[in-house]
């Protein structure tokens, strides 16, 4: 059970790191790392939610019906993402202003819903508990690493404190907009020279409007989606089967007919 | 007012552009881009559905939650509206219109975790835009994403014969370009509003 919990730890900050590995909920972490504070209190806040909505879909996972699993699951979601909210502006008001919409808008990171479809609501409670541990521990690591970078190449600071000789001219860019992609691109182009494990490496063909790419939005998008595109296809088969079957019913009335004339 | 309205729906649009300086709904943006029809397709669904929840996340939260006192409920709110919502619009679009569930339902689910319809209704709070603002503004966002969205998408449809470096293939290419185009939207915050 021990080394099953630590196997969860290990899975979620190495084996499927959130970013690095799946580049899940890339919205908050381009948006959030330009300094390694802002990335941290991210991290945690992204955390504290996924931890407490493991737990609780852990514990309700043979309560609630397969039906509305979805619409239940957001709403546990969404409390903690509130309560998380609450908390970090009446405690933190500093981080709250730094971080500003991207607090509530942890309710859609592909991560929580991922995990508690994909994990919670098919584990028990203990190792729920690890996974959403692991996961957050992941999660906060890629997310402060990122800041860090950023915030030492484009300010020369590390943590706010200044580190960087000074004969470095800081690159400005990374800390703007723009250099939130250029970062995650060299990242990216990192793992596919070094074919390190990564969603961004694989070559996908498929029918789905991501292209397949059910990394970027696990869960119910996802489920949705290939049950459209199930529907679409089946479609088309029965379309077919009616045309052949149409094509069929002729051919042989013509034999009929024909049978007809030479008898 | 038509002025401050024309003025929203520019800053919306351009100069706070949705992904390229917002990064709200980078999921779609990176991942239904490979070529200008469904990127299109793509666009149009967001269009709607940003359009549609941002009056009604506005009417919900002014006739609703401010009095009742139930501020804090905001984000729970919202986001079972935006699913409750994207749900209603599948199936009245499949009853109502074959044509046009052809050419968005796949794209519609998608959108439910798209988080540019969440952040919209949230950033028209905080702003504290009134009815027609909000609408305005969820259209200006969303109109913004599709430029975006169709302008990459036409990018990666020229780029897909060029001869990429192999370690930048693919993924990494992507996110450069949208880089550089984050840097052609960062002029205009140089417009004099």
């Amino acid at each position: 059970m021990i080394k099953k919990a630590l196997e969860r730890l290990w899975n979620g900050i190495f084996k499927e790191n959130p970013i690095f590995v799946l580049m899940l909920g890339m919205c908050a972490t381009l948006a959030v790392t330009t300094n390694a504070i802002n990335g941290l209190g991210m991290g945690l806040s992204t955390m504290a939610v996924l931890i407490m909505s493991n737990l609780m879909i852990s514990l309700l996972r043979k309560i609630i019906p397969d039906g509305v699993r979805m619409p239940a699951y957001i709403v546990i979601i969404a409390s903690f993402v509130t309560i998380v909210q609450l908390l970090i502006k009446a405690y933190i008001p500093s981080l709250d202003k730094s971080l500003g919409i991207f607090i509530p808008l942890i309710v859609v990171n592909c991560i929580i819903l991922g995990r508690a479809e994909s994990y919670a609501s098919k584990n028990n409670v203990f190792l729920s508990l690890f996974d959403g541990i692991g996961m957050g521990l992941g999660f906060t690591l890629a997310l402060t690493i990122l800041g860090l970078v950023r915030e030492l190449f484009g300010s020369g600071l590390a943590f706010g404190i200044p580190v960087m000789p000074d004969f470095y001219e800081p690159i400005g860019i990374l800390v703007m907009a723009p250099g939130a992609f250029f970062v995650l691109a060299i990242l990216a182009a990192l793992q596919n020279k070094f074919k390190a494990p990564s969603a961004s490496n694989v070559e996908r063909k498929s029918d789905l409007a991501c292209g397949g790419n059910c990394d970027g939005c696990a869960g119910m998008t996802c489920a949705l989606n290939h049950r459209q595109v199930a529907e679409q296809t089946a479609e088309k088969a029965r379309q077919l089967a009616e045309e052949r079957a149409r094509i069929a019913a002729e051919k042989k009335a013509a034999k009929e007919q024909e049978g007809g004339e030479q008898g | 007012m038509i002025k401050i309205l024309l003025l929203t729906l520019l800053t919306t649009a351009l100069v706070n552009n949705v992904v390229l300086s917002q990064f709200l709904g980078l999921c779609p943006f990176l991942g239904v881009s490979k070529n200008v029809k469904t990127a299109a397709g793509m666009g149009g669904a967001v269009i709607f559905v940003i359009t549609v929840a941002s009056a009604l996340t506005s009417v919900l939260y002014n006739g609703v939650l401010v009095p009742l006192d139930l501020i804090y409920m905001e984000t729970i709110v919202f986001i079972l509206v935006i699913a409750a919502l994207v749900q209603l619009v599948e199936m009245a679009l499949k009853k109502l219109s074959h044509g046009l569930y052809a050419a968005l339902g796949v794209y519609l689910p998608l959108i439910t975790t798209n988080c540019a319809v969440l952040g919209v209704a949230l950033t028209n709070v905080q702003n504290g835009n009134d009815f027609i603002t909000s609408v305005v503004a969820g259209f200006g966002t969303a109109g913004g994403f599709a430029i975006a969205i169709i302008i990459l998408a036409g990018i990666r449809e020229k780029m897909a014969g060029n001869n990429v470096p192999h370690a930048f293939s693919g993924m990494p290419i992507t996110l450069i370009t949208a880089g550089l185009m984050a840097i052609a939207f960062y002029g205009f915050s140089g417009l004099s509003i």
